[in-house]
């Protein structure tokens, strides 16, 4: 400690103050998550061609690009995509937009929080999966138990988000509301649904990557086309370069999605410190 | 319009704190309260706006606000409360939305406003990219948009530092000179109470009671900072608090 003590003989050194401030700030660096996906695949190629991975545990990213080509030419992508799209959507809206409803009704009424919550701590550990045939039995082997597979399972994520979301929102500024008078309608929409929104949104990231996942698992009875139909096609033949293929396009779905919602978050939360 | 407090009080639960309150805040003047902390000034000033209603006692208005009021009692908060996912304007328009005061006429009211606290250029601004004290004068700016009959103020000035203060009291009087408004003003510092009351009413410690009002007869352009007459008041009130606010202290440290 001898060299904080001020010295008076003048030969003291002096030293940049030493910065320890660094960090805890997320930064955007996007670029990096795509020099390690390709560094990945790289590794992954060479691996293969040279030997050291064998063909047996890993395919060749190469022939995986292949396959999807040859997916993409006979015109079988677009028919897996499209229904398999449809399905993530129509089950995703209506799992998401019931989830922020009943979550906001949750987050406003303490009876309905007192009735609704136990329902939602029940549902929510529930392996969607499990229900599949249960669904097919209530709406029927076709879409309308795949829709409500993928519904279910975004809703009670939700759900829970958003009245977490709702229960966060700054009280002082609903006092605020109600000592200028506002109307109720106008405090819910101007000043809760807005405070809750960077809660409802991170509550959505989580949601729509279930949806992704439970997609492959609705596909997996009474469908024909879809990325899931055709991925458990070819994991049940061992064909792991159209496995590869289909997982790679879920991948991607994801990563839209994500980006997706960062685009709408840097939108809508730009007013966020 | 006036306020009349007549024997109010108030517990939660067991916990008494305030007691038999009774008080009148004369319109076209401003009344600051001051009292040790937790003593219950933010709680009467709630029951005054009525976000809260007391146990016993009652807040009577006296009279009718003026015709173009439209929210006669009006708060400004410690802390601002500003969206802040709405700008300057944004936020002043709010209050004004819900009256169905839109367009032109919206537009009039928030230039005179803004105007009045000196915040034309940063109609568009976030409150995130506002300093402390600008936040509070948009906060004013809200307030005087809907034309306060009583201005509700709770610490509005105890979250910034003593410079800007003093410029948003010299504010605040220009204000008040201008257009006489009528206020009821809490606050801990004493210096903000003689600069702005036109009496000050001096709490006990809890639970609650009056223990004195103090009236200053000085207009309030004439009061300046470092005025020896006002530094006396202040030592007086200062004598009448200090008694309670040990005690108050003490009394926090055997809870
Ligand atoms: N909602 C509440 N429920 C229970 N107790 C409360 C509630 N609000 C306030 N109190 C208690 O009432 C007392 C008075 O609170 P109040 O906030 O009115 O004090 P204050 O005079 O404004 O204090 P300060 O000067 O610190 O702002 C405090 O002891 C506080 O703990
Ligand atoms: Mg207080």
């Amino acid at each position: 400690m001898s060299d904080l003590t001020p010295t008076t003989t003048g030969t003291a050194q002096a030293r940049q103050v030493a910065f320890r401030g660094g960090g805890f700030a997320p930064a955007s660096h996007r670029w990096i998550g795509v020099l390690v996906f390709i560094l990945l695949v790289t590794l992954a190629e060479l691996g293969t061609r040279q030997g050291w991975i064998s063909p047996l545990t890993l395919p060749l990213p190469s022939d995986v690009l292949k396959t999807f080509g040859e997916l993409y030419a006979s015109g079988l992508l677009w028919a897996h995509m499209s229904v398999s799209l449809t399905r993530l959507f129509v089950g995703a809206v209506l799992g998401a937009s019931l989830g922020v409803a009943v979550g906001v009704l949750i987050g406003l009424f303490s009876y309905v929080r007192a009735g609704l919550v136990p329902l939602t701590a029940a549902l929510f550990p529930i392996p969607k999966i499990a229900l599949l045939p249960l669904f097919v039995i209530w709406f029927g082997i076709d879409e309308g138990s795949k829709y409500a597979l993928i519904a279910f399972g975004t809703f009670t994520p939700t759900v829970v988000a958003t009245y977490g979301a709702v229960d966060n929102v700054d009280r002082s500024l609903i006092r605020m509301g109600q000592s200028f008078n506002l109307s109720w309608m106008s405090i819910v929409r101007k000043i809760v649904l807005p405070g809750a929104m960077p809660g409802i949104l991170s509550g959505l990231r989580i949601s729509l990557a279930i949806a992704i996942i439970l997609l492959v698992a609705a596909e997996m009875l009474g469908a024909e086309y879809g990325i899931g139909a055709y991925i458990l096609e070819a994991g049940s033949l061992y064909d792991l370069e159209r496995l590869f293929a289909g997982v790679t396009i879920l991948s991607l779905l994801g990563v839209t999605m994500s980006a997706t919602i960062g685009l709408i978050e840097r939108r809508l939360l730009n007013w966020r410190q | 319009m006036d306020i009349r407090l007549s024997g109010v009080s108030h517990s939660y639960d067991q916990f008494e704190v305030l007691r038999d309150i009774s008080l009148e805040i004369p319109s076209g003047k401003i009344v600051c309260i001051v009292g040790p902390s937790g003593c219950g000034k933010s709680t009467l000033l709630r029951f005054i706006g009525g976000l809260e209603q007391p146990t016993k006692g009652e807040v009577l208005q006296i009279g009718n606000p003026p015709k173009d009021c439209l929210n006669p009692l009006t708060y400004i908060f410690q802390d601002f409360a500003l969206l802040p996912w709405r700008s300057v304007r944004g936020n002043i328009s709010l209050v004004l939305e819900d009256h169905g005061i839109r367009g032109a006429r919206a537009e009039g009211i928030i230039a005179d406003v803004l105007a009045r606290t000196k915040l034309t250029e940063f109609h568009k601004a976030l409150p995130k990219q506002l300093s402390g004290g600008m936040k509070q004068r948009v906060a004013i700016a809200r307030a005087l948009a809907v034309n306060p009959a009583v201005m509700l103020m709770d610490e509005p000035l105890s979250a910034l530092d003593s410079q800007t203060r003093e410029l948003l009291m010299d504010d605040l009087v220009n204000l008040w000179t201008r257009t006489p408004f009528t206020a009821v003003y809490v606050t801990h510092n004493l210096a903000e109470a003689v600069r702005l009351g036109h009496s000050i009413v001096v709490m006990s410690r809890r639970p609650g009671e009056i223990r004195e009002v103090v009236h200053l007869e000085t207009p309030l352009d004439q009061r300046h900072y470092g005025d020896s007459a006002l530094e006396e008041k202040q030592k007086y009130l200062w004598q009448l608090m200090r008694e309670e606010a040990r005690a108050a202290d003490a009394e926090l440290v055997h809870v």
